[in-house]
């Protein structure tokens, strides 16, 4: 897990977005028509065709985690013990684990978990993160400072160990899981876009509300944050897989969801148990441990194809 | 220099009072505050009070606070009620045997990380540098938790390579006897740290090579060889450095999934086996002395890279 807001290679290349080159969208040719920036964006976004295959793929694991429900019907609530590890085939897929679930129905029960308790977290922080490190950058000076400070404390403490510590104090579902997430990882979105904020409120536009009389919430709301959409989005697609890999991580302490409900971290949590037995039960560790993996890569691609589709949205092509 | 340091200092020290603030704020969270949870769901409201007041529970949350610090500034980091030691002994104990685990699994994943970054990067969109990417998203997006799953099944129970445990042992003399039990725990971590250090040097790497300076170099005759050992390399590193002295709370997450994956007995097992009884003085010590070294780490970084970069110093 490599969460570190500030030092992320990914991050490279958001903070120093190219100058707008207002010449250009000018100088298109007489008779062509316009290409919108969105519809220029998206005609980077495919180019890339590794981010296409990630987005077909989160396509299919929500469709998988969320209708397969209604179409492969499994109890996800009783334990069944005569079928306890039963092994793959027939009735069941994947197998069962070690209270008679079918692996199969359990992807689907903890991948949702999964997912919303990501979407939401990074729905989250990224909201805070963003309206206070806009409103920091753009008041700037010493309140800038000091709302910096706090980000800077509370980034110097070990993410892992506020995390356990909330979800050993409040009972861990997956709503209260959202927000210890969101408790952490907002600091690095507002550091991120506090810097993004710092050069956009030297711009004329920015400048021009004050002139016309317009507040600072105006000027932030309608005119940086906006501005800043792109390394926001981008932002949002990493917090998702980073928030899918601390709840795992949660989950596999023990410390995340709590039974019958799960989610794919704690799946794997109960596959350690089996590890060393001398039978080896592959279906309790790769399904949810491969799943976890492949939707991570899959938002990361689509947050470096997103990156570059608002680099070059704003470039001529 | 001097102003600079002087700022970065003073800037490191009101962090220091805000993440002191932050740490004794998260004590009051325990349900029904820190006494109840330490004496349990049957405890009286009479023995809570006598104990808040035995501990200074009930005074102003700024009473505590400066209590707490001239505490922690007299070494006494609190006591280990379910252990029945002090905080600080059993930081003595395993804090050795951690820096052993973080130490070995940093080295392995540098001196893997830095070269093949390069490389990629000189190599940059050939088939090998498209493979070793892979391998890096790979360890962006697998927790690390199964990274240690999957080496333990693959070359202790499948294979039966390495020992499935992490040497076990009070003494780091004990843990490094057992060089075997530390090497699936080393190549977990190193794991994840490899794609970490690999990507930065990357594209540290591609930023350097098409720099004024490589120019000059080329044109003044130099053999690609001295630009990229002597120019590019050097200065990629400048960013390592920084990266190393910022990295310390994911080398801590990181430390505690490998001791708890493989029961090494160092202070992640220590701090999740506190958090899963609710001993909270070794919670507030633990995190206050990592806390420190990632603040102590973030302004070596800066001082680092002001030293070896004067433009960052004038701004």
């Amino acid at each position: 897990m490599a969460i570190m807001p500030g030092a992320d290679p990914r991050e490279t290349g958001t903070a120093v977005l190219p100058e707008p080159d207002l010449g250009a969208a000018g100088t298109t040719a007489p008779g062509a028509k316009p290409r919108s920036l969105l519809r220029r964006g998206w005609e980077v976004f495919a180019e890339n065709k590794l981010a296409l295959i990630s987005l077909g793929f989160i396509v299919f694991i929500l469709l998988f985690c969320f209708v397969g429900p209604h179409i492969y019907h499994t109890d996800q609530v009783h334990t069944n013990l005569t079928d306890t590890l039963c092994t793959p085939g027939g009735k069941h897929l994947l197998g069962c684990d070690n209270v008679g679930y079918d692996q199969v129905g359990r992807l689907m029960v903890g991948g949702q978990t999964s997912l919303e308790v990501g979407f939401a977290a990074a729905v989250v922080s990224v909201i805070i993160g963003t309206l206070y490190g806009a409103f920091s950058g753009y008041i700037g000076g010493p309140v800038d400072s000091f709302l910096m400070r706090i980000v800077d404390a509370g980034l110097s403490i070990p993410y892992i160990m506020v995390i356990v510590i909330l979800s050993v104090v409040f009972n861990p579902n997956p709503v209260v899981m959202i927000f210890i997430i969101a408790v952490f990882y907002w600091l690095g979105v507002a550091r991120l876009v506090r810097g993004e904020t710092l050069s956009l409120r030297t711009r004329e536009y920015v400048q021009a509300v004050k002139v016309v009389g317009g507040g600072g919430g105006r000027a932030v709301v309608r005119h940086i944050v906006p501005n800043a959409i792109g390394t926001i989005i981008v932002q949002a697609t990493f917090a998702v897989a980073d928030s899918i890999l601390i709840l795992s991580g949660l989950g596999f302490l023990g410390l995340g969801v709590q039974a019958p409900a799960t989610d794919w971290g704690n799946m794997l949590s109960g596959g350690l148990t089996f590890i060393q037995s001398s039978q080896s039960y592959w279906w309790l560790i790769y399904p949810p441990g491969i799943a976890i993996i492949l939707t991570c890569i899959a938002f990361n691609f689509i947050g470096d194809a997103l990156r570059d589709a608002f680099e070059t949205r704003l470039q001529r092509r | 220099m001097t102003s600079f340091l002087i700022r970065r200092t003073l800037q490191a020290i009101l962090v220091l009072f805000l993440v002191t603030v932050f740490t004794l704020a998260l004590v009051h969270l325990f349900p029904g505050g820190p006494i109840k949870s330490l004496l349990g769901p049957r405890a009286t409201p009479a023995q809570v009070a006598h104990y808040n007041a035995v501990y200074g529970f009930n005074k102003p949350f700024y009473i505590q606070y400066f209590k707490w610090v001239g505490q922690i500034l007299h070494g006494n980091l609190g006591f280990s009620t379910k252990l029945n030691q002090t905080v600080t002994s059993l930081i003595a104990q395993d804090l050795p045997k951690t820096v052993i685990l973080v130490l070995l699994g940093t080295v392995v994943s540098l001196v893997t990380g830095i070269p093949l970054g390069l490389y990629q990067a000189v190599k940059r969109y050939t088939v090998g540098d498209y493979i070793l990417t892979g391998v890096s998203f790979l360890g962006y997006a697998t927790p690390t938790f199964f990274v240690g799953l999957l080496l333990v099944e693959w070359f202790a129970v499948d294979v039966h390579l390495f020992p499935p445990f992490a040497p076990q042992g009070t003494t780091v003399g004990a843990i490094l006897s057992q060089p075997r039990a530390l090497v699936l725990p080393t190549l977990a971590y190193a794991f994840v740290l490899y794609a970490l250090w690999s990507r930065y040097m990357r594209s540290s790497v591609m930023d350097n090579l098409v720099q004024d300076y490589v120019r000059t170099a080329r044109a003044k005759g130099a053999s690609e060889r001295r630009v990229l050992w002597v120019h590019v390399f050097r200065n990629s590193l400048v960013a390592i450095v920084t990266l190393l002295g910022l990295s310390l709370p994911t080398l801590v997450a990181g430390a505690i999934f490998i001791e708890v994956v493989f029961n090494y007995p160092g202070m992640g097992l220590a701090f999740y086996t506190a958090a899963l009884q609710n001993d909270y003085q070794v919670l507030l010590g633990f995190t206050l002395i990592a806390t420190l070294a990632t603040i102590v780490g973030n302004l070596l970084a800066d001082v680092g890279y002001a030293v070896l970069d004067p433009r960052v110093r004038y701004n």
